[in-house]
């Protein structure tokens, strides 16, 4: 199976800000990489299984029930409620451009938190200020 | 005695003989799809001519199973031998096995694709390397080879994953790679030190137990033996594992290596400790770099043709069409480009003879059916007979249980219950793709190694999915799920 994304690459993204080299270059050989053509869906709304994606590079919509809330970009991530909760997603997510992404299956993703806390605190943050937004739009 | 393809136009080309192209060359063939069939080699077989280095494969194929060897069921049981519709073609790995291993020797696979090729009429043009392409502007492709030129609609490239790859480590060039190791007595008595801990670095841990004075494993991730327990690389693993677990003298290390060193008589290795942090500092006699394989794409870049993986493997669509090039299609091995839903973290089996031969048959109809309105002729069902149909794909359907949540069987709905049999299609592509109402049924495996049959119905053009119960036997034909898929289809 192929390695995933280049070190150069992760080591860019706010996500992984805090690790050192060495560490960015272990997650670059744990975890692969996919691309997906624009107008693909990613992230399935109402399906099982799904897993933690961070984007590397391309913009993704993220859409309920056929309707767009909002777009994400390189570095940015989701998929990541689903995945701690072992829920279904409660949205799609659809490539708007060629999409290329970091997949962390759900099965890894509590292993990788605790062996990077420095990650989990900044995915933690994200999660609490996407919270926040949509608190306002209530 | 007439050339065997030789160059000019023709509906499709194939590139490579190894068992992709071989797979893809029959099922187009079947279909009534003329095709020219190109390979750089001289025989049939591509990679298992001359790898896995140290001459065994990893995947079974079991000489005597629960169903008899000409049949459609046991090629669940036969991961290696290729597909064919006429019995006496199946199950020619086997037939070439002594069966002192459930696994084949690397010519025993080498006789049984050579076996293939010749009783299934399988025509190559051997010696023929494929150099350039392009697209002229009425859309079609044109393959520049040391032959010649082939025009064609559609070019399937079957290539393998096979060209070996460094990492761009500092001084890593200087490092034989997996492919170029040598006789295992070359390594008496000296302390070999293998870059790379994942399948083909084992496989070389484990070739020189019985020589080398000792075996260092180094790179960045630690062995996931949670996963590997899961799979079928974990032979390789084992003795390697356990010999670094009891401190006998292997040394599996998660470090990031700097740079490599050439020493007097052998190799310096300046690293960076990953889940224990610390510089790590490392002499030994002989290194190798088992660092993995890449797709030799060439210019196919100039074409649109995106990879991952840093280059190594194309990134395909859910029918191995390469993204950003039309009609560039890929078979074997590099159809790992297009890993599915990932369900549960799990990817299609794509990168393994077992799964890629159904990806071959899947690909051939879809080419058929695209670029020349072939369809083939497939079952009707009276009401009542779907549920029944469904429920012995499950439990012995081949290509569900080889491609789990890749493939699935779809079988349209019509009026009254009745069903028309949809062939095998891509999972991702019956949930993302509208259509009218169908069900999929698939097998599943989630992280935990248990394995459920999966149901996908789609009404009114939405897709709803129904998980079942594993059942230790895996008995999906019996009572139980026959009522549950009954249930399934009235709603
Ligand atoms: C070390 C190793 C061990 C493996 N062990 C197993 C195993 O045990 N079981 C298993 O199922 N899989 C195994 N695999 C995966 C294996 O690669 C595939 O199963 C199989 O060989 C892939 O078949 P393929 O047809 O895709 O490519 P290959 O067998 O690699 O064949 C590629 C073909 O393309 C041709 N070609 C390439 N470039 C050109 C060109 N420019 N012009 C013309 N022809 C060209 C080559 O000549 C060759 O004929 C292993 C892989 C590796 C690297």
């Amino acid at each position: 199976m192929g390695n995933g994304a280049d070190t150069e690459t992760l080591g860019r993204l706010a996500l992984f800000a805090d690790l050192s080299r060495p560490q960015v270059e272990a997650i670059a050989h744990t975890f692969e990489e996919e691309m997906f053509p624009e107008g693909q869906r990613v992230l399935r709304q109402g399906f099982s299984g799904s897993n933690l994606y961070v984007i590397l590079d391309g913009e993704a919509a993220v859409v309920i029930d056929g309707k767009e809330r909002t777009r994400l970009g390189r570095g940015e991530f989701f998929g990541e409620a689903s995945t701690l909760l072992g829920t279904a997603p409660t949205a799609d997510v659809v490539a708007t451009t060629a999409l290329r992404c970091l997949v962390v299956p759900a099965s890894e993703l509590e292993g990788f938190l605790m062996a990077y806390p420095a990650v989990a605190i900044r995915m933690l943050k994200e999660a609490v200020r996407r919270l926040a937004t949509t608190l306002q739009w209530l | 005695m007439a050339l065997t393809h030789p160059s000019g136009e023709y509906p499709v080309v194939v590139v490579g003989s190894g068992p992709g192209g071989l797979q893809v060359s029959y099922c187009l063939s079947r279909l009534g799809i003329e095709h020219a069939v190109l390979s750089a080699d001289d025989a049939p077989g591509g990679m298992f001519r001359s790898l896995p280095i140290f001459g065994r494969l990893l995947s079974w194929s079991k000489p005597d199973a629960p169903f008899e060897r000409g049949a459609r069921e046991y090629e669940w049981f036969d991961h290696n031998s290729l597909l064919a519709d006429d019995p006496e073609l199946r199950g020619l790995v086997p037939a070439e096995m002594n069966r002192d291993f459930a696994v084949p020797s690397r010519p025993e696979m080498e006789r049984g694709l050579a076996a293939f090729a010749e009783r299934a009429d399988v025509h190559v043009r051997y010696g023929c390397r494929w150099e350039t392409t392009r697209r002229d502007e009425d859309g079609s492709l044109v393959l520049g080879t040391s032959e010649g030129e082939y025009r064609c609609r559609a070019a399937v490239f079957a290539l393998g994953v096979t060209d070996p790859w460094k990492s761009d480590i500092p001084g890593v060039e200087d490092v034989p790679h997996y492919v170029e190791t040598l006789e295992p007595r070359a390594y008496e008595g000296r302390r070999v030190l293998v870059i790379g801990k994942r399948n083909s670095g084992f496989e070389i841990a484990d070739g020189l137990l019985p020589w080398a004075r000792q075996v260092v494993l180094v790179s960045p991730r630690p062995v996931q033996t949670s996963v590997i327990a899961l799979s079928s690389v974990r032979v390789r693993y084992m003795q390697p594992l356990e010999d670094a677990g009891l401190g006998g003298g292997t040394l599996a290390l998660d470090a990031a290596i700097e740079r490599v060193e050439r020493t007097a008589d052998g190799f310096r290795i300046h690293a960076h400790g990953t889940t224990r942090p610390g510089e790590v500092e490392l002499e030994a006699d002989a290194a190798l770099a088992a660092t993995g394989f890449a797709t030799p794409i060439r210019d196919l870049g100039n074409l649109g043709v995106q990879t991952v993986a840093q280059g190594r493997i194309p990134a395909l669509t859910p029918f191995w069409e390469a993204v950003g090039a039309p009609g560039v299609y890929f078979a074997g091995n590099a159809t790992q480009g297009a890993p599915g839903l990932r369900r549960h973290g799990v990817g299609a089996s794509s990168p393994a003879v077992h799964g890629f031969r159904y990806n071959a048959r899947v690909l051939a109809e879809a080419i058929a059916e695209r670029h020349f309105g072939v369809v083939p002729e497939r079952a009707t069902f009276a009401p009542g007979e779907v549920a029944r149909f469904l429920a012995h794909e499950l439990a012995h359907g081949p290509e569900l249980w080889a491609q789990k949540a890749y493939l699935a069987r779809v079988v349209a709905l019509e009026e009254g219950g009745a069903g028309r049999d949809a062939g095998v299609q891509p999972l991702s592509h019956f949930v993302d793709a509208a259509g009218p109402d169908a069900v999929a049924a698939t097998i599943e495996m989630n992280a935990a190694g248990s394995i459920y049959p999966v149901v996908y119905a789609r009404r009114g053009g939405a897709v709803t999915e129904h998980v079942l119960e594993p059942e230790p036997q895996h008995a999906y034909h019996g009572p139980g799920y026959l009522a549950e898929l009954e249930g399934l289809l009235r709603s």
